[in-house]
């Protein structure tokens, strides 16, 4: 491999590094596909309330209406309760994303406090949080969800607790192997051999290398918690009725999928869509973060 | 190596512990009372304090555990509060189906995701490439109970080739393996190939390929058996996450799993069902990790000699 | 019967990326006689692993791209030979070794094993347990118990490692070793022992060798002439005497020599050569040292400059024109 010198002054400018990374993002069509999903997903969500009428179409049970197929006037077709799908797809958005959205906020926050205490002092502070964080992972956190789900009461708040308590030692993990591998490198020495400080250590030097590997997680994290929700509400353990989740909608229109397979396939490519954009979000950013990882 | 698998076996001990003692504390906060859930709601108090005192309901939370637990060596799984039959009994009949489930979700997707990731990876940036990645991202995407309920649309409603309910014989659990399968070779498929690519990179394949050797003998001798010491440990990792997903997959297909007892036993707060049940799931993931590690030390001489020396 | 072994002729050699191109190679010339060792120093940048590899025909695939020139092994054509020929001649009757004896091999196969792969490979006429044999024989060759065969690489220190990588490099007795920089990753003391083995070797298989570095210390020990490579080119070559001795030299390698620091002088500053390489996918007109040259003239910027050749010496510069 050549390396390459130059004697001549360099002919592009210096980018930040920040800049680099949104640079690579861009190249990335596939991500940028992921990012305009979501944020088109996120518009709707937010706007939900200008789209359609909550009440009127969503919640409100019209019998005389009860499976129909898509057409002019309900353009996803209408579930067994008369209630038009469109309507409840676009507030299902707002329910997934938000519970996705505290989730990993909830679970990130508790497992950087973890992650970062075992990591930055190690020894046996170390060794008994990680003992921890090991026996929660090897519960399948979908068993764990459905214990605290169930022995508190099904309902948004418990929801919630439960999501983000099974995602903490991911998180924990994370954080502290970040915390570790940047502990050790070289340059946090020679940081401290000029005499910086610690605290300006890990502000300027530890954070910015860590951020990178924890908004990767946190991204592809969301994804799979709006999954993990909705296979909660798809055997009732999660958002209760009559609020629309795709899961529980599915769950609705598993008993008539043979003769109206419009309820169960149109709410299912909804949760897909939004868990494939997370997903090349994540994938993107992993890639922009680092691309000798690409190649 | 043998004082090694000893130690290993030991250290799973805690692991079980600490499982079954956050799962009992949780089941401990339900509210309810299930002596008056057994007895329902026309008891008299007096009957339902008498169970109470019986069942040993009153004693502390800590008291009740290691009572628990101490039954649970010899081997006492206690009676199901919901209709008071030994939870040994059913627990022992449900769990062969989940584990043959979950058997097969496993090797379904390695006997598929690692060679297209290995693929993949040889041929990268071909059509076959893109393809992989384009089918791992959509495997990863697609929620599994959805591809679940679309396969039974599919192939038992629409074309009626394979059951969608029980488990009667081999072909009730084609299309449940199936989608146990699908997440898990997404991640196979990626993690594959890029090792394999990482492999490839590495200094030792320069050395064989100035030696002269061709393609074939450089990625099966060579890149191979290195490539797969990460595999083999997602697989292991995964194997918690493939009982959970089998537990969901069951409520699919209606198969009488330990997944189905789990979910009915939670919410009728069948504190017993549960326990049993998450021991047997704990054990089950515990003794699968020990599996992966030995497996991983007989392929990397590095490994084996350090569990030797332990 | 001629002496040369290998002949390059006029190589022109190119790393294609998305972005750019760069010249690694930019007319090289060189031949390498039977039995002897030649030398090819210059800086990190210069070219010299690229020569080896287009040598192996191991530049990375389609980036790496011989444009032009020829490289001959005896009467086998290497630039047009086919990678299924290629493969009969690496291991056999060339072979490489490489710098970072850590990383070059496999780390899950026994050293017999990777030892006995290159045997079988090009000895179909040997079964195994002569095979088996000859993997002793070499072991002991290169200075290593034949009883540690069925051990594996990380159970070694460095030293013993590169000893294993020369063992797989000569177990087919080659016509030609390619050594890039095989001991630059290893400690002093080793460095003297590994070089010497390898002299050693070289003698009792008449093999010859290419050997690249940029320490002017070990060539003087063991080359028996010297090419001095920069941006691609061969700007000097000679013997020993000739790179050593003589009172004409390439400004370069003037630089070269003074920019190693001296024990017996006192001095406060180092003497580096002023500027750095060229960047090679942007090359100077002219003279392709021109602009770091003391001794740069007029011409020295537009013309390049020939292959002047006295004797067994010859300097590519103007000076000598």
């Amino acid at each position: 491999m050549i390396k390459q010198k130059s004697g001549i002054k360099r002919k592009y400018k210096k980018r930040s590094q920040i800049k680099s990374i949104m640079f690579r993002y861009k190249k990335n069509k596939l991500a940028m596909f992921g990012l305009v999903m979501l944020i088109i997903m996120i518009l709707i969500a937010i706007f939900a309330n200008f789209i359609v009428d909550y009440e009127v179409d969503a919640v409100k049970q019209v019998m005389k209406e009860r499976l129909l197929a898509p057409n002019k006037d309900h353009i996803f077709g209408t579930d067994a309760y008369g209630r038009d799908i469109y309507a409840r797809i676009v507030f299902g958005a707002r329910i997934s994303l938000f519970v996705g959205l505290i989730t990993i906020t909830l679970s990130l926050a508790g497992g950087a406090i973890i992650g970062a205490t075992a990591g930055y002092y190690g020894g046996k502070v170390d060794n008994v949080l990680m003992r921890i964080m090991d026996i929660f992972l090897a519960i399948p956190s979908i068993l764990l969800a459905i214990s605290i789900v169930a022995a508190l009461g099904a309902g948004l708040f418990n929801l919630l607790l439960a999501m983000s308590i099974s995602q903490v030692p991911r998180f924990a993990r994370i954080v502290r192997s970040s915390i570790l591998t940047i502990k050790d490198q070289e340059f946090i020495e020679a940081a401290k051999a000029c005499g910086t400080k610690d605290s300006r250590i890990i502000i300027k030097h530890i954070l910015p290398n860590a951020i990178g590997p924890i908004i990767v997680q946190a991204t592809l994290t969301m994804a799979s918690t709006i999954l993990t929700i909705s296979s909660l509400s798809f055997i009732g353990l999660g958002i209760q009725a009559p609020t629309p989740e795709w899961g529980s909608m599915l769950s609705d229109g598993k008993s008539q999928m043979r003769y109206y397979p419009h309820l169960v396939i149109i709410p299912g490519i909804a949760i897909m869509m939004a868990v494939m954009s997370l997903n090349l979000i994540g994938d993107g950013l992993r890639d922009a973060l680092d691309p000798r990882l690409k190649n | 190596m043998l004082r090694f698998i000893f130690k290993r076996l030991l250290m799973i001990i805690p692991v079980i512990i600490g499982i079954s003692f956050i799962i009992f504390s949780i089941m401990a906060l339900t509210p309810g009372d299930p002596a008056r859930l057994i007895l329902g709601e026309s008891a008299s108090q007096t009957d339902v304090e008498l169970l109470r005192e019986e069942m040993g309901l009153n004693d502390n939370f800590l008291i009740r555990y290691v009572d628990y637990m101490k039954d649970v060596v010899r081997g006492d799984f206690g009676l199901s509060y919901r209709n008071r039959i030994p939870v040994y009994d059913e627990v022992f009949a449900r769990f062969p189906n989940t584990l043959v489930l979950a058997f097969w979700g496993i090797t379904l997707s390695v006997l598929i995701g690692v060679p297209i990731g290995i693929i993949s990876a040889v041929k990268q940036y071909s059509i076959l490439d893109t393809m992989s990645l384009g089918a791992a991202l959509v495997l990863a995407s697609i929620p599994a109970f959805w591809l679940g309920l679309m396969l039974i649309l599919l192939f038992s409603l629409k074309l009626n080739l394979l059951p969608s309910t029980g488990v009667e014989t081999w072909k009730n659990f084609v299309l449940p393996s199936i989608t146990l399968a699908a997440g898990t070779m997404a991640t196979l498929i990626r993690m594959t190939r890029s090792t394999m690519l990482e492999v490839i990179r590495q200094d030792y394949i320069r050395t064989a390929k100035a030696k002269g050797a061709g393609e074939r003998r450089l990625i099966f001798k060579h890149a191979l058996r290195n490539a797969l010491l990460p595999v083999i440990t997602i697989i292991g990792i995964n194997f918690g996450f493939q009982l959970g997903g089998a537990m969901i997959i069951e409520t699919v297909f209606a198969m009488p799993g330990l997944g189905t007892l789990m979910i009915t036993s939670v919410r009728m707060k069948d504190t017993p069902m549960v326990m049993a049940s998450v021991l047997f799931v704990a054990v089950a993931v515990s003794l699968v990790n020990l599996l992966v590690d030995l497996l991983y030390s007989f392929i990397d001489p590095r490994i084996k000699s350090q569990y030797s020396k332990s | 019967m001629s002496e040369k072994l290998l002949v390059i002729n006029n190589l022109f050699v190119d790393y294609e990326t998305d972005e750019e191109t760069v010249h690694a190679i930019n007319g090289l010339n060189l031949v390498i006689n039977k039995g002897e060792t030649l030398g090819l120093v210059g800086e990190t940048g210069a070219g010299k692993s690229t020569t080896a590899l287009s040598i192996m025909k191991l530049l990375p695939e389609k980036v790496g791209i011989i444009e032009s020139g020829s490289i001959m092994l005896e009467d086998i054509d290497i630039t047009n030979t086919t990678e299924a020929d290629m493969r009969l001649l690496r291991g056999n009757s060339i072979s490489m070794i490489f710098q970072d004896p850590m990383t070059s091999l496999n780390p899950i196969l026994t050293i017999g094993d990777q030892i006995a792969e290159v045997l079988e490979l090009h000895r179909k006429d040997m079964n195994k347990e002569q095979i088996s044999k000859k993997v002793d024989e070499i072991l002991e060759l290169v200075g290593l118990p034949p009883e540690r065969k069925s051990e594996y690489p990380h159970q070694f220190s460095g030293g013993m490692k590169q000893r294993v990588v020369i063992a797989i490099a000569l177990a087919c007795e080659p016509k030609l070793l390619l050594a890039d920089e095989p001991t630059t990753a290893l400690d002093v003391t080793i460095q003297a022992q590994v070089l010497e083995m390898m002299s050693d070797l070289k003698e009792k298989l008449n093999t010859s060798m290419l050997l690249i570095t940029h320490d002017l210390g070990v060539v003087a020990e063991t080359c028996d002439r010297v090419a001095i490579m920069y941006a691609g080119e061969i700007i000097e070559l000679g013997t020993d005497e000739n790179i050593f001795e003589s009172q004409n030299h390439h400004p370069y390698t003037v630089g070269l020599f003074g920019s190693i620091p001296d024990l017996t002088k006192v001095t406060k500053r180092l003497n580096p050569i002023d500027g750095l390489m060229p960047d090679p996918t942007d090359l100077p007109a002219g003279c392709v040292f021109h602009t770091r040259c003391p001794k740069c003239m007029e011409m020295c910027k537009t013309e390049k400059p020939k292959e002047k050749v006295m004797g067994s010496h010859m300097i590519k510069c103007h000076l000598y024109d």
